[in-house]
């Protein structure tokens, strides 16, 4: 299990417990956090999960696979920390990761 | 019977007109009949590519039958009309296909993304039509002018144009609300986004039905005239194109491509590809979005008092509305090397057709999918916007425009009274209404 901090756009904090092996898009999604849809259930294949991770966690929430990369690189306000929320998964290693949301998703 | 692969254009070339389509012999093609008949006929019997199935709304009973006992299924029946193709039925295999654009292309010279080829004649550069690299370059110059940040410029304007159609609507007496409300405010809306003269805004509707019509269809413009309709609809762009690169940038949508360093470079024909492309994508979809909703809470009268006690529940009546009618029936792909999908051998060069509404209606990956529920837990999860790097990038454009139709609807009629069972367009790809009678209250 992880406490993740989800920032709003507008500055405001979320800090939810998102159990082992789910993903940052399903722990937003059920616990109701605002600014990540999900729309297409966790595939990689929509981007309204686009988040940008925090410094210094890059590096320990594993790469972007090939699809992941097709579609972040379409998205509106694409950073080198930007990630698909649907493709990190939570782990005690991920305790205290901090990720902000985009000014909207698309 | 012949193998399972899309014949290619050697073994029968685009041909013009098609030879005649083959159909049951029914003793007529009645809404009752193609029901009996589609419960039971053997599944390679049936060309679900005929507009008669979707006129009488009844292909939802094939894709069913496909979903449970052949869900990548090949249809040979009247090949020598579309050389063949694949049937994707079910939610995941749909997205396999869609999330993988290496195998499956949108190359528009291999025909494209709908079941009957493109014109190989007339191919206009749109990057709905393209794989990657090209595809990637255009869609980022387009994609932040319909983001949401981006529209909510226009939702003043949107919500204007709303109020002024709904209240020029007559009280206690039948109108058609296709052309009263849906065309009528898509078209506003497209000339108001684009900075189009209003008085002629019916010429975008009118160019879009015709750059998205089934020339197969019979009435509907054959390839000469088509052509020659594209062509007038590009001259007059052209000089609008003119008119804003000229003038001081301003807040419509041809001024922004014209202006935008991402966009302002590109050739004009691919500017204009993607101009009509935004028009094209954003027309018949709300268009027939519009009308769904309309018939749909006809039909579930709970639901329209559930909206009605909780207005908040709108967006996500919204993204049902859309789950549920589907505008865009499919998308189609071609195979760029041989592989497997659900178990079948798919090989180059073959058709594949993801049937968008199958996959809303798979109870696979939906729970009840065949109730229309404006509150499900996750009412944005549809595949009605495709999945991928060609997903809808006018999704919140469209969601924009319902969301403030259905509020300002709630805000004015108590009920929309659904006269007769609408007509339906006779087409497997836009999935749609030509008219429905109904009736506000006096
Ligand atoms: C409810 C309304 C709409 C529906 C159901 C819809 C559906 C779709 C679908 C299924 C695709 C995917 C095409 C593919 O995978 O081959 C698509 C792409 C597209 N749509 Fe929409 N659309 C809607 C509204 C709009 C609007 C309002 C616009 C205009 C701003 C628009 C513009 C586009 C464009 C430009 C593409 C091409 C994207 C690409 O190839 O990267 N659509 N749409
Ligand atoms: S939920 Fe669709 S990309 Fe993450």
């Amino acid at each position: 299990m992880a406490h993740v901090t989800y920032i709003e756009f507008n500055g405001t904090p979320h800090t939810v417990d998102v159990a082992d092996g789910v993903s940052l898009m399903e722990g937003a999604l059920q616990n109701g956090v605002p600014g990540i849809d999900g729309d297409c259930g966790g595939n990689a294949a929509c981007a309204t999960c686009h988040v940008y991770v925090a410094d210094g966690w890059m590096g320990k929430i594993g790469e972007r696979s090939e699809s992941e990369e097709a579609m972040l690189d379409l998205a509106d306000g694409l950073q080198e920390n930007s990630r698909l929320a649907c493709q990190i998964f939570a782990s005690d290693g991920l305790e205290g990761l901090v990720v902000s949301m985009p000014e909207s998703q698309h | 019977m012949a193998s399972k692969h899309t014949l290619s254009r050697e073994e029968q070339p685009q041909r013009w007109p098609l030879p005649p389509r083959r159909r049951p012999d029914l003793a007529d093609f009645s809404r009752a009949s193609l029901i009996a008949y589609l419960q039971t006929a053997p599944l390679d019997e049936v060309d679900i590519s005929d507009p008669m199935y979707w006129e009488t709304d009844t292909n939802s009973i094939y894709f069913k039958r496909l979903r449970d006992e052949a869900p990548v299924h090949f249809t040979t029946h009247n090949s020598d009309r579309h050389r063949g193709f694949w049937s994707v039925t079910r939610w995941a295999d749909i997205m396999a296909v869609d999330t993988n654009h290496n195998v499956y292309s949108s190359d528009a010279h291999l025909g494209g993304i709908t079941l009957f080829d493109m014109d190989q004649d007339f191919i206009m550069p749109m990057f709905i039509a393209m794989d990657p690299p090209k595809h990637d370059v255009q869609r980022k110059a387009v994609n932040p002018i319909v983001s949401g940040p981006n529209l909510a410029s226009f939702e003043g304007l949107i919500r204007e144009r709303t109020r002024e159609v709904l209240d020029g609507l007559p009280r206690g007496e039948a109108f058609d609300w296709v052309d009263r409300v849906s065309i009528e405010l898509t078209s506003r809306m497209l000339a108001t986004l684009f900075d189009f003269p209003q008085e002629h805004r019916r010429k975008l509707t009118y160019w879009s039905d015709v750059s998205t019509s089934d020339a197969e269809i019979p009435g509907n413009p054959q390839k000469e005239e088509r052509q020659a309709i594209l062509m007038g609809m590009l001259q007059e762009f052209t000089l609008l194109w003119n008119q804003r690169v000229n003038e001081p940038p301003k807040g419509d949508l041809v001024s922004m491509l014209a202006h935008n360093p991402a966009t302002r470079d590109m050739p004009p024909m691919e500017f204009m590809g993607n101009l009509v492309l935004l028009i094209v994508g954003g027309n018949d979809t709300t268009r027939n979005s519009t009308t769904g909703g309309v018939y749909e809470f006809s039909k579930n009268p709970g639901e329209w008092a559930k909206l009605r006690a909780n207005p908040a529940l709108v967006e996500s009546a919204v993204s049902e509305i859309i789950r549920y009618q589907t505008p865009l029936a499919h998308m189609r792909r071609t195979a760029l090397e041989d592989t497997i999908l659900g178990g079948q051998r798919i090989r180059k060069g073959d058709k594949v057709v993801m049937w968008y509404s199958s996959g809303n209606r798979d109870e696979r990956a939906i729970e009840n999918p065949d109730a229309f529920i404006i509150d499900r837990p996750r009412a944005r999860q549809h595949m009605s916007f495709g999945f991928g790097i060609h997903r809808c990038v006018g999704n919140r454009l469209a969601e924009l425009q319902l969301k403030i139709l259905w509020e300002e609807i709630l805000a004015r009629f108590e009920s929309i009274e659904v006269l007769e069972e609408p007509e339906r367009v006779p087409s497997a790809f836009v999935k749609g209404y030509k008219s429905m009678m109904v009736r506000l209250p006096a």
